[in-house]
């Protein structure tokens, strides 16, 4: 189960955020900054996959933006990992080569990313 | 891979439209160079959070004053709500634009009805109250016409849904499973899987209904079915067991390439689907050989075809090999997967690494042996840079054992161990994995050296772990059952509590140790400590009046010899101003001349420091304000605090809670004093919060709420009023000693009103039928004596049994709800150890108030437990639960529960104060709503509205100047609320201010429900019901009127509207037009 995808740059500005389960919006931003803390510390070395309290995060980096989609125990990591990036490329699809600003328009890339989602589940 | 992209993007209505308007991603750029554009490139450009967050606050200030406008179009509605949910997402409150969300969704048009319902998807959650309001939307654009609007609906429902709901929407969904366009029916069964997510019961009777969605000739459609199988299989596996054959064809058909090229991911077909069914044939086949008979062939095929080199095709065969080893074993098979393993954990990709350990951790539980190829790879693991690696490898590695035995792994463990190449949490793994073998390993020398070793170790975490070992291989046996060899997936009972301890807890508290404090509560005490302490140096004596102070003891003693004085409010005004004249006073360059204070010589002449000051201060003009009995103050001067209330508007929000934390020194010292010196302090503070209140931004709302409910005595509160109230009520004669709630109440009365009858004890919650006539002849007659004195409801029953009957009645003080609880014995007998208690609630603080405390209750008669309640955060309505016990002749225990619904109106006082007042405080409020409202016949308009607001809203007429109309109000214990309202034509337009950010748009809807109950001819959008009913009542309500299209009571059929019922004053009901053919 996915509990929420985050989409963060280097600066830890959220660039979007959507939640699975309610989390309350002062909580919202300790986490997003404690998981893009915690995803700018891995090296390359390391995989992408991080413990993190009771989730497991999946971060993808693309350029200077973060792609992190926090999951519970029974997801498959991989599946997840290649979930982000088909839900890149149908963005870049979409706005004809993305960029970190075009993910801001956030009302077009949560309906894509909504849709991609039913789509492969 | 374009393909899929095409395919989701045709498949996206809202998209497509947006398209159509001006082709593709150039719309967006183009519409992205909008506000939201220049808002986000703003923020990019920023340094630091602070510059970032005065940038937020002031669009949303900005988007606050759009959105509540009454000329706002819906386009500009529909720009604003984007910023809106930009901010929010970056932490920002904005709640205040939730309920135009909802606005949105409901008129807009296609493109701002999508962001409306996007905004509500994202601001709300499943319990929030104002989800109830979309309701009618949903089922509106269910019944659409237009495919764009159905699937909107559908996507929201899919999203967030109110669970008390479903039986409205249920039927129009469960059609669409029907409809001939396949994303209508793939959207529907998303909506049903949310529906069976947040209701499974509700939806059972349609399980024949997701077969034929599993069938169904579009791969989308049963692709969403899944969702919902994965589901039930989880939680009951043994019922779906029928449908293991078609789950195996499906896969089959997946893996075969059957399906549309465009549902391939970089060629792989349908990747996400494959995992799914994967999934759920491991469910279905777990220890089931016949079933699992069936999947063998199909997981033997994916493990073959899986040949391609992408990372997909890895997430895949892990998932096989997670089924291969879940269900019931077949040997070839397993051998085969484990052959597989070797391509995950040899790659040099780090991500395929740690998915291949993982899938050997599955192999391991199942057959050791099988994992023994991988082992050099394994302890090659052992030191990689990613500890999240390292713990795969060694959380089971000890129990891989083969050939060797337990000592040799331990001997290369240590050898391990020894190298210094290794990082210390290594180390911590190591000592943890050789820790798990220790018990399989008979008397090894190693394991005793390692012990020796590391028990002296520099690094705590390794000494941690070397002493435990060192422990447990003291005690074999218990290593022994606390490490079992074969039982390493079984989960083990921990005592979290750790209630093994409470023997050694209670024998050191004997003898004299202190309890145990959570860290809380250490830095509290620490935090209040400390400051104690920097009062200190300035006292001469700690006295037991608490009062610390070089210029104090005169006033000390002074003032316990005054009593019975009567002083004038408005110059207790005058001093909780000066406390914050006299903070302005010493700025950094030091002091600062004083304008407008009376009393300046006295501070003037003393350079001591600040907080002493004050206090000083404080005291001293109190104390010789008593003396000199100043009775009457001229109107001038009051109109100088006010102008220096308002000047000091500004002060940053930090001083002002250095301010209260004296204010809340000064209350406590005084109010040990003498009683005219309490009722000075209690004021000093209201004051004190009074102005504060117009400081607060909404940020800190909730803490300056927590502060007042803590701080704030009843006796403050009450004073509120009077330290606001018209000049008429200034007398000294109400400021004598008498009880104060009395003279409230008096003065309450005796207040000069518009209307002859605004006594207001109009409101009546429902009563029950229960309770017998009896027993409320029996009950009314023990209310409390304080009952007559105020407004209160009537009883109602709730819960009863053959013993005891208990009614509950509300009393609304002035300063605070007080709930009764009256237990009445039925019986001939006394009850014994009877024991009535309130659960604590989210939002309510609840303190018991002193009563009757013997647990005995005698035969027929009444007892009375009372419970003050305050509101910690404004919300329309919440459920107060609690339970009673009592003994029956000494020997068996009796518990009833029951609960009781509180209402925001429940909160609501008038605020009594002059339309100076009036003005002022209006400038001074930051939040504001305001709503048009359209009035059906404007002549009897006025003075009709001004009655029912007065009436049901509690609100205080405070003037009427031609057809505008101003009222206020406070929500206890004192957060202000001002309402402005005008009539124009046939227009209302109200205008609500408030220091607190969400009460204005509380109050606004309150209002809109009074409209109804005056005005039937107005069609209310919204259902309304009377507050004391309980939500699941209203719910039940709306769905039936939505079902039958029918009012069970009325029998009124749609489109009626029934207006405020005379028999039942609870229920008012509202017929929806009809929702089916």
């Amino acid at each position: 189960m996915i509990k929420f995808f985050l989409m963060v740059n280097k600066q830890g500005q959220t660039r979007l955020s959507k939640y699975y389960e309610h989390v309350e919006i002062n909580k919202r931003t300790l986490l997003e900054t404690e998981v893009i803390k915690s995803c700018l510390s891995r090296s390359s070395e390391q995989c992408s996959f991080i413990e993190y309290k009771d989730f497991k995060l999946i971060y993808r980096q693309y350029a200077a933006l973060f792609i992190v989609v926090g999951v519970n125990d029974t997801e498959n990591e991989m599946a997840i990992y290649e979930f982000i990036h088909n839900f890149v490329e149908v963005l870049d699809d979409y706005f004809s080569r993305v960029s970190e600003l075009d993910v801001s328009f956030f009302s077009a890339v949560n309906q894509v990313f909504h849709s991609t989602w039913q789509r492969t589940g | 891979m374009s393909d899929i992209v095409e395919k989701t993007l045709t498949a996206l209505p809202g998209l497509f439209l947006q398209n159509q308007s001006a082709t593709g991603p150039a719309a967006a750029k183009a519409s992205f160079s909008s506000r939201l554009g220049g808002l986000v490139r703003g923020i990019t450009a920023l340094t630091s959070k602070h510059e970032e967050e005065k940038l937020i606050q002031q669009e949303l200030n900005n988007l606050k004053a759009t959105v509540s406008a009454p000329n706002t179009t819906l386009k500009m509605m529909k720009e604003c709500m984007v910023r809106l949910i930009y901010c929010e997402m970056l932490g920002y409150d904005a709640s205040f634009g939730y309920i135009h969300a909802i606005k949105l969704a409901q008129q807009g048009n296609l493109l701002e009805k999508r962001v409306g319902y996007l905004a509500v998807s994202l601001f709300l959650h499943e319990s929030h109250e104002l989800l109830l309001l979309l309701v009618n939307t949903v089922v509106k654009d269910l019944q659409s016409t237009n495919l764009v609007e159905v699937c909107m609906a559908l996507t929201i429902v899919s999203q967030i849904f109110p669970r008390e709901m479903i039986p409205a929407v249920l039927p129009l969904v469960e059609d669409k499973l029907q409809h001939s366009k396949e994303i209508i029916r793939r959207k529907a069964v998303l909506a049903l899987y949310k529906f069976y997510l947040i209701a499974p019961n509700q939806v059972q009777h349609i399980h024949i209904k997701f077969r034929k969605a599993l069938c169904d000739r579009d791969v989308g459609v049963m692709a969403a079915s899944l969702h919902i199988y994965l589901k039930m299989i989880k939680e009951n596996s043994s019922a779906y067991k029928d449908l293991t054959g078609s789950f195996v064809t499906i896969l089959k058909q997946v893996v075969g390439g059957k399906l549309p090229a465009d549902f391939n991911y970089h060629s792989v077909p349908a990747p996400w689907l494959q995992i799914q069914l994967l999934r759920i044939l491991g469910l279905l086949g777990k220890d089931d050989q016949r079933t699992s008979e069936l999947m063998y062939d199909v997981l033997d095929e994916s493990l073959r075809r899986a040949e391609l080199n992408h990372n997909v095709t890895y997430a895949i065969l892990f998932e096989c090999v997670h089924t291969v080893y879940s269900i019931y074993p077949k040997s070839e098979l397993l051998e085969k997967a484990a052959k597989c393993i070797g391509k995950f954990v040899l790659s040099p990709k780090i991500n395929l690494k740690y998915l291949g350990l993982k899938a050997l951790t599955y192999v391991i539980q199942q057959d050791p042996t099988l994992a023994l190829q991988h082992q050099m790879t394994i302890i090659e693991c052992l030191d990689h840079p990613d500890p999240i690696i390292k713990r795969e490898v060694l959380g089971e590695y000890s129990y891989l054992l083969g050939k060797e035995t337990g000592e040799e792994v331990i001997t290369k463990l240590y050898k391990l161990l020894t190298s210094d190449s290794i990082s210390s949490e290594t180390k911590a793994w190591i000592i943890a994995a050789v820790t798990k073998l220790t018990p399989q390993a008979h008397s090894s020398n190693i394991v005793e050296r390692l012990i020796q070793e590391f028990t002296t170790s520099l690094d705590t975490c390794l000494r941690q772990h070397a002493f435990e070992l060192k422990h447990l291989h003291e005690n074999v046996k218990f290593m022994k059952g606390l490490l079992p060899v074969d039982k390493s997936c079984e989960d083990m009972v921990v005592d979290a509590s750790l209630s093994f301890l409470d023997g050694f807890v209670a024998e050191e508290l004997s003898q004299g140790a202190a309890p145990y404090k959570p860290h809380h509560q250490r830095q509290e005490e620490k935090l209040s400590q400390e400051k104690v302490l920097s009062f200190e140096p300035y006292g001469l004596s700690f006295s037991s009046s608490g009062f610390s102070g070089r210029q104090s003891p005169a006033g000390i003693s002074l003032g316990s010899d005054i009593s019975g004085n009567s002083t004038d409010t408005g110059l207790k005004e005058t001093n909780s101003l000066k406390l914050e004249g006299i903070k302005k006073l010493w700025g950094k360059e030091g002091y600062l001349p004083k304008k407008e204070s009376k009393t300046g010589d006295e501070t003037e002449a003393l350079p001591v420091p600040q907080e002493n000051i004050i206090m000083e201060n404080v005291d001293q003009i109190i104390t010789k304000k008593d003396q000199s009995q100043v009775l009457t103050q001229s109107k001038e001067e009051k109109e100088k605090q006010l102008l220096a209330s308002s000047l000091f508007v500004g002060l940053g929000s930090e001083s002002t809670i250095n301010l209260l934390g004296k204010a809340d020194t000064l209350s406590h010292k005084f109010r040990r004093k003498s009683k005219v010196k309490e009722t000075k302090s209690g004021q000093t503070t209201t004051a004190q919060n009074m102005t504060r209140s117009s400081f607060s931004s909404s940020s800190n709302v909730t803490y300056e709420e927590d502060y007042y409910l803590d701080n704030l005595q009843d006796r403050g509160d009450k004073e509120v009023k009077k330290f606001s109230l018209n000049s008429e009520l200034l007398d000294s004669e109400s400021l004598t000693e008498l009880p104060l709630v009395e003279k409230i109440s008096n003065c309450r009365l005796s207040t000069p009103s518009l209307f002859a009858d605004n006594n207001m004890e109009v409101f009546h919650p429902p009563q029950s039928t229960a309770a017998s006539l009896a027993n409320e002849i029996s009950l009314a007659s023990s209310l409390l004596e304080e009952t007559t004195e105020h407004m209160h409801s009537d009883l109602m029953e709730v819960c009863n049994n053959e013993t005891i009957s208990v009614s509950s009645y509300k009393i609304w003080k002035d300063e605070c709800l007080l709930m009764v609880w009256s237990v009445f014995n039925k019986s001939a007998s006394e009850l014994k150890s009877a024991n009535l208690e309130i659960a604590p609630a989210e939002n309510f603080k609840i303190t018991e108030q002193p009563g009757c405390c013997l647990p005995v209750i005698e035969a027929e008669s009444t007892k009375n437990f009372q419970y003050s309640v305050q509101m910690e955060k404004p919300f329309t309505e919440g459920n107060l639960s609690g339970f009673i016990n009592y003994q029956v002749m000494d020997t068996h225990s009796v518990q009833l529960e029951f609960s009781v619904n509180l209402s925001l109106l429940d909160f609501i006082r008038p605020l009594k104060i002059s339309t100076e007042d009036f003005g002022k405080l209006w400038l001074s409020f930051a939040n504001d709503v305001k709503q048009n409202v359209k009035m059906s016949e404007s002549q009897a308009a006025l003075p009709s509205t001004l009655k029912a607001l007065q009436q049901e809203l509690r609100l205080h007429v405070v003037d009427i100047i031609g057809n505008e109309g101003l009222l206020a109000c406070q929500l206890l214990p004192s957060i202000p609320c001002l309402l402005h309202f005008r009539v124009h034509g046939d227009m209302l337009a109200l205008w609500f201010r408030s220091s607190c950010s969400t009460l204005p748009d509380y109050l606004l809807y309150q209002c809109q429900k009074v409209r109804a109950w005056i005005d039937p001819q107005v069609p209310v959008p919204i259902p309304c019901f009377h507050p004391g009913l309980t939500r699941a009542f209203k719910a039940e309500c709306f769905v039936s009127v939505f079902l039958s299209s029918r009012c069970k009571k009325h029998g009124k059929s749609g489109g009626d509207l029934v207006s405020k019922d005379s028999e039942s004053p609870g229920h008012l009901c509202i017929v929806y037009p009809k929702t089916q053919n």
